[in-house]
């Protein structure tokens, strides 16, 4: 169980205005911009859960994922993810975790993919037969039998996010972040990754947080949705909750950006 | 011209923004030359008679060295520029109205002129403030200082054409790092920016005078303290001119066969 | 105490790991790594040829003839490649930092210095390692010292103390990256800085340089302290322990970066 009660987060960034009289005088006086990244953020995650995790950008939705993985501490509230601190004793909580950051790979580039696979067991302490198990099950369910032995630099966007996924779940990880798991993908990929997921919750009982900003991926993975805007959570529900009338998932959730002006 | 003028300007703009940095250079480098003149001061201790040129020719030599370091390090080149002809993303240039190789030219002109214009000032008057014999001395004549301004733009120059050399080399070659590595020791070498060419033994320093590298720092830093002859001078001055004829014309040449090959090549 | 030995054991070996990994990444592209090596190879060498060709028209420096500076240079080097060999790839730590790449790092059960380490690992280092054997070998055939027991131990320890300052001073360049990313320049000084003016001995360089070396970084207790020592101008013993002294500096380099750490949490940049 996930729970977050009363999380806040700013940050200090320094201004930088355009211009060369602004330069100048930035060399003597600095100005600094107060963000609020999480604003009083609460929220109850139950286990097996499917939570997609939507906002526009800068709303907070990478902090919230980050304090989540214990990778940032927050300045205020209380953080629980079963039972643990994630920030405090942070190599006891990452063994329980996988995260998959869309953008960056966490494979090595020259080498098969197997070699990495190889290293995380090591990072991991993964026993032999379970690293045999869930390398056996991942490499049959993400089809993975053709690509163990190229090095990523050769993959496709597609069937290299196939091979992030199974090494973020080497480790078999009760809860599992995915962060924009599906950006650039073919839509066969997007189909393979979904129903991947799907899958996985099904059979593991693997608790998912997405965010994402392709509303496919929302309406095909989650039962529920937590909508962030400004630091502040303005939405938490199903998606029948929040679609009125007939239109399209993007529609329904544009029109929401617009009602909450984010 | 106009829009490698606005280039120099945001170049300019980012320096001063990054104030952290400029800040950390600038005191490096002060470090930096602070330590050469304690060297050099060790040496003149031990031998003032064996010193080739005098005390306070040196001090000024290596404060100008470390002041106007941004316009004479071979090693500053573009990170950048390498990664664009490593991936190929520089094909893009082929595509602009520019010339390649002029491109090339003026934007290191443009970066190592806002840099050194931002960081000379603040270790100009520091060293100029300085106790003698630390600090830097005045040039040895104001002919000589007109000359220092010269050479020191045909230097600005000389390094831009050797560094553009080895950009265009990076074309032909399989390991960018490795040629980079070495051209950077050999020419800080010969350049005399580990320890100014007097201080080699006469005939070495006579072969390294006639070096292309040594049209770089040399040349300038050693006019200002007077410790060259006015024949001396003018040779220096020539060698200049004709070596950056010389590399310019090569590296124009060469910039034409790679293009060729890119386009052949596909990038 | 066995809980500890075995913790170690797997911290060696992953990081062998990596390494291994590294190798056969950079063996993708041979010719490639081989240049750039050879590069490597040549970089300090025209440190030296300076030395040699200063000492071609002097004498002597602050009463330090040629084999003797030629002797703290080859010491210097050596401790410094080591150093290098094993931890320089916090070289590239503000490059993680800024690509977000450290955020991996913080996801996974494993300490972070050895992950950095070890996926930073850089084998053409290996050739400067090369070129600093060469010239260690060199500088102690050309050193024309009597070599009897306590001296040879003076080296070995100097290597300790020198590889051990070298990466705290790493691995405080990295915990840099946690603050600021574009002030990092004024670091190299302390590294690079030191490998080029330490190849004269500390003392050249003044009475406050000496004491700046001895009390705040401690390069002189690993460079010109136990050199007096070899070349027998001091006799006392304390001298051939000051570099094992030296190792102390990793503490506060330690904390500093554990501080790092908890900052760049705080603060997520």
């Amino acid at each position: 169980m996930i729970t977050m009660e009363h999380v806040c987060k700013s940050y200090k960034i320094a201004k930088r205005n355009a211009g060369f009289g602004e330069a100048v005088k930035a060399l003597f006086h600095r100005e600094y911009e107060t963000i609020h990244a999480l604003n009083d953020v609460s929220f109850t995650i139950q286990d097996q859960e499917m939570v997609g995790y939507i906002g526009p950008n800068g709303a907070g939705k990478s902090s919230t994922i980050k304090i989540l993985s214990g990778i940032l501490t927050p300045d205020r509230g209380t953080v629980l993810v079963d039972g643990r601190i994630p920030y405090k004793n942070r190599t006891r909580h990452v063994k329980e975790i996988g995260v998959v950051f869309g953008q960056r790979s966490q494979l090595w580039w020259d080498v098969p993919v197997i070699d990495s696979f190889e290293l995380l067991k090591d990072i991991y302490s993964i026993s032999e037969p379970l690293y045999r198990q869930s390398l056996e099950e991942l490499t049959e369910l993400l089809d993975l039998a053709e690509l163990l032995r190229s090095p990523a630099r050769q993959l496709s966007l597609g069937q290299r996010m196939r091979c992030e996924i199974a090494a973020s779940l080497l480790h078999r990880p009760r809860i599992l972040f995915l962060d924009e798991p599906t950006i650039g993908l073919d839509a066969v990929s997007k189909l393979a990754v979904r129903d991947f997921i799907l899958k996985q919750n099904k059979t593991h009982g693997t608790t998912v947080i997405l965010t994402t900003h392709d509303m496919q991926d929302i309406e095909a993975l989650a039962s529920r949705i937590i909508l962030i805007g400004k630091g502040k959570i303005l939405m938490d529900g199903t998606l029948d909750d929040i679609r009125r009338g007939g239109g399209s998932i993007d529609e329904t959730v544009a029109e929401l950006y617009r009602t909450y002006d984010i | 011209m106009k829009k490698y003028l606005s280039f120099f300007r945001l170049r300019f703009i980012m320096g001063l923004q990054y104030r952290g940095a400029a800040l950390a250079g600038i005191s490096t480098q002060f470090a930096w030359g602070f330590m050469e003149i304690m060297i050099f001061r060790a040496f003149y201790r031990a031998d003032p008679s064996s010193f080739p040129m005098s005390f306070s020719a040196t001090v000024s030599y290596l404060w100008l060295q470390q002041a106007f370091l941004a316009l004479f390090a071979v090693w500053m080149m573009e990170n950048e520029i390498f990664d664009s002809i490593i991936n190929g993303d520089i094909a893009y240039e082929l595509c602009r109205p520019a010339d390649l190789y002029s491109m090339l030219f003026s934007r290191s002109i443009a970066s190592r002129l806002s840099r050194a214009v931002l960081r000379c000032f603040p270790i100009l008057i520091v060293a100029v403030f300085l106790p003698q014999p630390y600090g830097i001395s005045a040039p040895a004549s104001p002919r000589h200082f007109i000359l220092f301004l010269i050479t020191l733009i045909l230097g600005l120059l000389m390094t831009v054409s050797l560094c553009g050399l080895v950009y265009i080399l990076a074309f032909f070659t399989i390991s960018p790092a490795g040629l980079r590595l070495m051209f950077n020791s050999a020419a800080d070498f010969f350049a005399g920016a580990l320890i100014p060419l007097p201080f080699f033994p006469e005939k070495m320093r006579e072969i390294m005078e006639l070096l292309p590298f040594a049209s770089l720092q040399n040349v300038p830093l050693r006019i200002y303290g007077g410790s060259m002859s006015s024949y001396e001078m003018q040779k220096a001055i020539f060698l200049q001119i004709f070596w950056l004829v010389v590399t310019t014309f090569a590296g124009k040449i060469l910039c034409h066969l790679a293009q060729r090959r890119m386009i052949v090549q596909g990038g | 105490m066995r809980n500890i030995g075995s913790k170690i054991y797997s911290s060696i070996r992953l990081y062998l790991h990596y390494v291994s990994i590294n190798i056969r990444c950079v063996m993708q592209y041979k010719t490639s790594f081989f240049l750039t090596a050879f590069g490597q190879f040549l970089v300090s060498f025209t440190t030296f040829l300076s030395v040699f060709f200063m000492f071609q028209r002097f004498s002597s420096v602050e009463g330090f003839t040629y084999s003797e500076v030629l002797l703290c240079f080859a010491v210097m080097l050596m401790e410094f490649s080591l150093a290098e060999m094993f931890a320089r790839g916090f070289d590239q730590f503000s490059g993680m930092v800024r690509r977000g790449e450290f955020d991996r790092v913080l996801v996974r059960p494993q300490n972070e210095i050895i992950q950095v380490l070890g996926s930073k690992f850089e084998l053409t280092r290996f050739g400067r390692m090369l070129q600093a054997v060469v010239m260690f070998v060199y500088g102690i055939l050309k050193s024309g010292i009597d070599w009897n027991f306590s001296k040879i131990l003076t080296v070995i320890f100097m290597l300790i103390g020198g590889t051990t300052v070298f990466t705290a001073l790493f691995l405080i360049y990295a915990a840099f990256c946690f603050f600021t990313l574009e002030s990092l320049e004024f670091m190299n000084i302390f590294t690079d800085g030191a490998r080029e003016f330490g190849r004269y001995p500390v003392g050249i360089y003044g009475e406050k340089m000496l004491l700046f070396a001895t009390f705040f970084v401690p390069y002189a207790l690993i460079q010109y302290y136990p050199l007096l020592y070899i070349l027998g101008r001091r006799t006392e013993r304390i001298y051939m322990f000051l570099p094992l002294l030296a190792c102390g500096f990793l503490i506060p380099a330690l904390l500093f970066w554990k501080f790092g750490v908890r900052h760049y949490k705080s603060s997520g940049s």
